[in-house]
């Protein structure tokens, strides 16, 4: 609104820094007490510690398996989103470029589907992964993020290709291109954008995701971070100073992409928002 | 639902082009029909496939399900008819109590997310030096999932809530946060409000910084304070990002799972019980796979019922606005 920095806006910035610390209290809590012995927590959860322990880590990484969860979490999102992105982007742009009542209807169909909730879903679908030998495997778990992601995905890219001109295709197409060549070599660049939107939204997504994995994975060896992180309370109830660490472990890695690629997360969350 | 407009006047367009292509190829129509036909199949069917074997069959092989004594164990699955529905309505309070409790839970956290979110956002809109840097640290809970941030809090409320009030002294602070019925609600609420009223700030500043400066500067002109401004000239020009916004907190309120079971369990005494966990628990934890996929078809009617009356209202007031 107003551009210039008038006394009232020196006051909206002292707001603003004050709501900013509010906002960061509870990270303060757990980074302090993670490094602390469990009577010092005990004695006084919001002081400075009296020295830090780094033996809580040491510990902590070994029982939550970290390495292992990670590179677990690490496989499931990276594959999981790289199918997505495969089929939705190619299934949108064909259903655009195709047009009449069966495109339509079709695209109806996917959308809708939005409104059913996971739980809706999750019970039958237990019975037939059990059936189809998806369960207890990652690669069954991945199969499973491919149906769960195809709707909202696929709803992104319908729309953005909606806004590709279709005279560069046409080009290609008089040139002998293929009906594969032209999307591949000529619109998936295009589509760049919204597939940065689309990596982004289900990357927060699967990541963070917990009950789905809850009912598919049950080796301890193929565990995620959030899984680990559950398993982990349900074991050492109110240890705190372990816990902590814990959770410091578990919210690194998705705070460290955030930092770094912030500025296209935000600019991606907003426009696979208003879409 | 919001999203099913928009697509016809595209069609007319590109349907013309499609005719010509045809035409100028020699080779007989039926076979460019079968071929074109192949290569739909191509791009769009594998998207179908896994669509319909992850999402579409089991949601009818629910349908079917809620109509039997299937308990996940014995093979023997017994038509029993609406006997589960019957059960649910008239004898299963804790369901009850789990559905006005998430319905509570909905309508507190949608309207003091939105209002913190959209609160930030019109803070973050003026020319503040630090604006960058307090949109980050806004939105940084949003990235960190549900069950994570719930055991983040679960800490806060036992151990850090109980030393800020040792510190200050304010009652406040002094609560059995969740080891109390009311308390433990607004916990969740809380810890909710905090982790996504980041992203609603973030949706609310793109449709703030949409809206044409002109208008802003003729509305000054004419003398109106900045509350008219706010109520009269902005709110109607962003309400599209309101029907959005909703949206989002609704469904995600209605369906709070991970945070609820990592913060409270559900707990004191099954007070701040989620009807999704309700639903988990019934099925995977009780073996009454018959009774929890009939309480996921009610689930699933109600979630469809009030996302589409919602996004139906407030697309009725963006038009007339």
């Amino acid at each position: 609104m107003d551009q210039r920095y008038t006394k009232k806006t020196f006051l909206l910035e002292i707001i603003g820094i004050v709501l900013g610390i509010i906002f960061l209290i509870p990270f303060y809590f757990v980074l302090i007490n993670s490094v602390k012995s469990f009577a010092d927590i005990l004695i006084d959860a919001a002081a400075w510690p009296k020295e830090f322990l780094f033996s809580n880590y040491v510990k902590v990484w070994d029982i939550l398996n970290f390495p292992r969860a990670f590179w677990n979490s690490l496989v499931i999102t990276v594959v999981s989103i790289t199918g997505i992105v495969i089929l939705t982007s190619m299934a949108a742009w064909k259903m655009v470029r195709t047009p009449g009542k069966f495109s339509k209807i079709l695209f109806i169909f996917f959308v809708s589907a939005m409104v059913i909730p996971f739980q809706t879903v999750m019970i039958p679908l237990m019975k037939l992964g059990g059936a189809l030998n998806l369960t207890n495997s990652i690669p069954g778990l991945i199969i499973m993020y491919f149906g769960f992601g195809v709707p909202l995905s696929l709803f992104l890219y319908h729309g953005f290709v909606k806004t590709i001109p279709y005279e560069i295709e046409e080009a290609a197409r008089i040139d002998g291109c293929s009906q594969f060549g032209v999307f591949w070599k000529i619109v998936f660049p295009l589509l760049k954008p919204i597939t940065v939107t689309v990596i982004i939204l289900n990357t927060l997504w699967i990541w963070n995701d917990y009950l789905l994995p809850l009912l598919v994975l049950q080796d301890a060896e193929l565990r995620t971070i959030p899984l680990a992180a559950s398993s982990f309370f349900a074991q050492y109830t109110k240890q705190w100073d372990m816990g902590l660490a814990a959770l410091v472990l578990g919210v690194t890695p998705i705070v460290i992409f955030f930092l770094f690629l912030q500025k296209h997360i935000i600019k991606g969350i907003a426009s696979g928002s208003i879409k | 639902m919001r999203t099913l407009n928009a697509n016809t006047e595209v069609d007319s367009v590109t349907s013309t082009k499609l005719n010509t292509d045809t035409e100028v190829e020699s080779v007989p129509k039926r076979k460019i029909k079968w071929k074109g036909i192949l290569t739909y199949l191509a791009f769009v069917g594998p998207a179908l496939f896994f669509f319909i074997l992850i999402q579409i069959i089991p949601f009818f092989m629910g349908v079917y399900y809620s109509f039997t004594s299937w308990n996940g164990v014995s093979s023997a699955v017994e038509w029993i008819g609406l006997e589960n529905y019957k059960k649910i309505f008239t004898n299963d309070p804790q369901f009850y109590r789990s559905f006005v409790f998430t319905t509570k839970f909905t309508i507190a956290a949608v309207i003091i997310s939105n209002v913190i979110g959209f609160g930030l956002a019109l803070l973050l809109n003026a020319a503040l030096k630090t604006r960058n840097i307090l949109r980050t640290v806004f939105f940084v809970p949003n990235v960190i999932g549900g069950l994570l941030l719930g055991f983040i809090w679960q800490f806060i409320f036992v151990k850090g809530f109980a030393s800020i009030g040792n510190l200050t002294g304010w009652a406040f602070f002094e609560q059995p946060w969740l080891g109390d019925e009311t308390t433990a609600f607004w916990g969740i609420v809380i810890v909710f409000a905090w982790q996504i009223s980041g992203y609603m700030m973030v949706i609310y500043i793109a449709a703030l910084q949409g809206v044409d400066n002109s208008l802003i500067e003729a509305a000054r002109m004419d003398g109106a304070s900045n509350w008219t401004l706010l109520t009269k000239v902005i709110i109607p020009l962003i309400l599209p990002a309101f029907t959005i916004c909703f949206f989002l907190t609704i469904s995600m309120a209605f369906k709070i799972f991970d945070l609820n079971i990592s913060l409270t369990g559900g707990g004191p005494f099954n007070s701040t019980q989620s009807v999704a966990i309700n639903i988990y628990q019934e099925a995977f934890q009780n073996n009454r796979y018959g009774l929890g996929t009939a309480k996921s078809i009610l689930f699933f009617i109600v979630v469809a019922i009030v996302t589409t009356f919602q996004v139906w209202t407030t697309k009725k007031r963006e038009v007339e606005a």
